[in-house]
């Protein structure tokens, strides 16, 4: 044993050493330190907040006065279920966000298949970038973009029309209710926006749950009987299912509160996220514009529920 | 009789390397086959051949007389023992066991039926409703082995199924395996690296070396007689003299293989017994092993040669290190090697 090196370290440690070795001897009170300030910061502005959301929905708005009625009652969300109004802005928003996410996973779940088990590193790598080019531009700029590759004599249009299949596009836009004027003004061209904006989101888990299948897995089934069919319903998709909750959770609640794609792109016609927008803002209607931001975590919930019933969450 | 599993001058190469080169093979039916060899000696990739996994650039695999080349898994009556398991976490232990079965199609009824059956016989009947992750490693290699036999395969193919587990459980499986590949009549064609393993359970064994097979035999023929020095090496630990000193010995004009309990340490100055060899060298080190003492002695000209002794109680000076010894095996232990291809 060296002595007087020993010596000369503890000398130079002075008290930055003594407080790593009281942390050393003490590896709770470190992990105590560690996680105090993310915890304060999460349930007082995280939970906070919620909390405060979830209780102003129990308020109600004088209509006379305007003023807010800090007396729990469920009458905002007596007025947020029963005005036909209020039910339709729910549903639209609800079969949007259901479309997107349906249309998210079919064309997320081969890309991210793709990725994790066929491609080479490099190109691996190429699709990584592809997939989050797109999250390194403005929201905004993005929006306003598809509008003009939507607008009538816009891009896509014009790409139809070349190819010849300017008449397809004639026939979706005569589709009552999905259709309209043109591609911008319609809700087919609101479902296109809503699906290359959260894209990634789906695509990035799928991926992360693919490529933590072993190849072994794979193999084995195979080696048991089981064709490339079976063993895609049998083991890859079972264990990706995860991935694809967890995607679709994003593209689901993303569309859910999503209040400005509406108001650029499509139909005439409020969504969820504009009606919480106006109301807390314009109309001044707190307790309604809560009541309405509910509905999106009830319906993630009811989800997350129904889906984990499914086992999506047992290979976890 | 056709064999079981038959190579003929497979090739698999990948990119540059050839990691299965030419290989030429026959597995008897019924026969217990280990494919022995270092990592990276093309054993496991001459398995997934056979499995299906791979497919060769050129050759041909026969099994059961039947060109299976081009045949995917799916359609070869094979089954495999992973090296990683490779269950199914999502599934329970009996719906991992009865996977073959119900990707076949077999009726639910037969399939419990049989998948308990199996579950007896690898001794996990009250573990069929766990998850493999509740499971012990022993217990996971059972389903594994239980899955792979639900198919009543013609060939189970084990891809070094006991390297995972600690040395009391290693032996306990290998009686187990031996037993259960006497009583169900299956070829198995067991892949390991560990030469003690391979032996003792084989009825054959192919040693493998950068791709190729250098010998096919019983253990007992692998281990007295090995063919060149990569064999003598690997399977028994032999010192293998070089041509020059085999030929300033012996007068031989080839490699040869003399195994370390067959060689003995003589004082210096000691005069030989005769059909006795000695070589005078120094002794550089040596390790207690608790039956045996092993001692390795340089030679005048370089080589190190390992001695095994029976231990004695009594300590023995003659051994220290930088002693001046001499090293004495009787004629008769000497096997000529072949020389190795570059």
């Amino acid at each position: 044993m060296n002595v007087t090196g020993g010596g000369a370290l503890s000398a130079a440690g002075g008290w930055s050493r003594g407080l790593s070795t009281f942390f050393y001897r003490r590896p709770n009170q470190y992990v105590l330190l560690l996680l105090v300030p993310p915890l304060l910061w999460f349930g007082t502005v995280y939970l906070g907040s919620l909390f405060s959301l979830l209780l102003q929905s129990f308020y109600s708005i004088n209509d006379f006065t305007a003023e807010i009625v800090r007396e729990p009652t469920l009458a905002t969300y007596k007025q947020l279920l029963t005005q036909p109004a209020h039910v339709d802005i729910i549903l639209r928003t609800m079969t949007m966000a259901i479309a997107v996410t349906v249309a998210c996973s079919l064309i997320g779940f081969p890309v991210a298949y793709y990725m994790a088990r066929y491609a080479t590193p490099r190109m691996k790598t190429f699709f990584y970038i592809a997939v989050l080019l797109p999250m390194w531009t403005s929201y905004l700029v993005k929006v306003y973009a598809w509008r003009l590759i939507l607008a009538k004599s816009g891009m896509l249009t014009w790409l139809l029309d070349t190819i010849g299949l300017g008449r397809a596009l004639d026939a979706a836009l005569a589709t009552p209710v999905i259709g309209g004027p043109t591609l911008a003004s319609s809700y087919i061209g609101m479902f296109i926006v809503f699906v290359y904006m959260w894209l990634p989101y789906m695509i990035l888990p799928i991926h992360a749950a693919l490529e933590r299948v072993p190849r072994s897995l794979i193999q084995a089934s195979a080696d048991l009987g089981a064709k490339p069919g079976q063993t895609f319903r049998n083991v890859i998709l079972p264990l990706a299912f995860p991935g694809v909750a967890a995607g679709s959770v994003f593209t689901f609640s993303l569309t859910l509160g999503d209040y400005i794609i509406p108001g650029v792109v499509g139909a005439p016609g409020y969504f969820i996220g504009m009606m919480v927008y106006q109301q807390q803002g314009l109309a001044g209607n707190i307790p309604l514009a809560a009541a309405f931001s509910v509905v999106p975590i009830v319906i993630i919930a009811i989800y997350l529920t129904i889906v984990k019933r499914f086992g999506a969450f047992d290979a976890l | 009789m056709t064999a079981a599993i038959e190579f003929r001058k497979v090739t698999r190469s990948f990119g540059s390397v050839r990691a299965v080169d030419d290989v030429t093979l026959d597995v008897a039916a019924g026969e217990f086959f280990s494919m022995l060899g270092p990592s990276g000696s093309g054993k496991t990739t001459c398995l997934r051949l056979i499995a299906g996994f791979e497919l060769p650039n050129s050759g041909h695999i026969l099994l059961d007389g039947v060109d299976v080349s081009d045949v995917p898994p799916y359609d070869r009556d094979v089954n495999t023992v992973f090296q990683d398991y490779a269950l199914f976490p999502h599934m329970s232990v009996l719906e991992n066991v009865e996977y073959g079965l119900k990707v076949r199609h077999v009726a639910a009824e037969e399939r419990h039926k049989r998948a308990a059956e199996m579950l007896a016989l690898v001794k996990l009947s009250d573990f069929g409703e766990r998850r493999p992750n509740q499971l012990s490693g022993g217990q996971r290699q059972r389903v594994a082995l239980g899955r792979a036999l639900i198919n009543r395969p013609k060939v189970l193919l084990l891809d070094e199924p006991l390297g995972a587990l600690d040395l009391k459980l290693r032996e306990a499986m290998q009686i187990e395996l031996k037993a259960l590949q006497r009583e169900l009549g299956i070829t198995f064609v067991f892949v390991t690296h560990d030469q003690g393993v391979a032996l003792s359970m084989s009825d054959r064994v192919a040693v493998f070396d950068r791709g190729r097979i250098v010998q096919v035999d019983t253990p007992r023929g692998l281990y007295s007689r090995p063919r060149n020095s990569f064999v003598a090496e690997f399977v028994g630990g032999a010192n293998v003299l070089s041509a020059k000193l085999a030929s300033s010995l012996l007068g031989l004009a080839t490699p040869v293989a003399v195994r370390p309990e067959q060689m003995r340490i003589l004082p210096a100055g000691a005069s030989g017994e005769a059909g006795w060899v000695a070589c005078p060298g120094t002794v550089a080190d040596s390790q207690y092993h608790g039956a045996t003492l092993r001692v390795q002695v340089r030679t005048s000209d370089g080589q190190l040669l390992t001695v095994a002794r029976p231990e004695s109680s009594e300590g023995d000076d003659s051994v220290r290190t930088g002693a001046a010894v001499q090293v004495a095996w009787p004629r008769t232990s000497v096997v000529e090697l072949e020389t190795e291809r570059g």
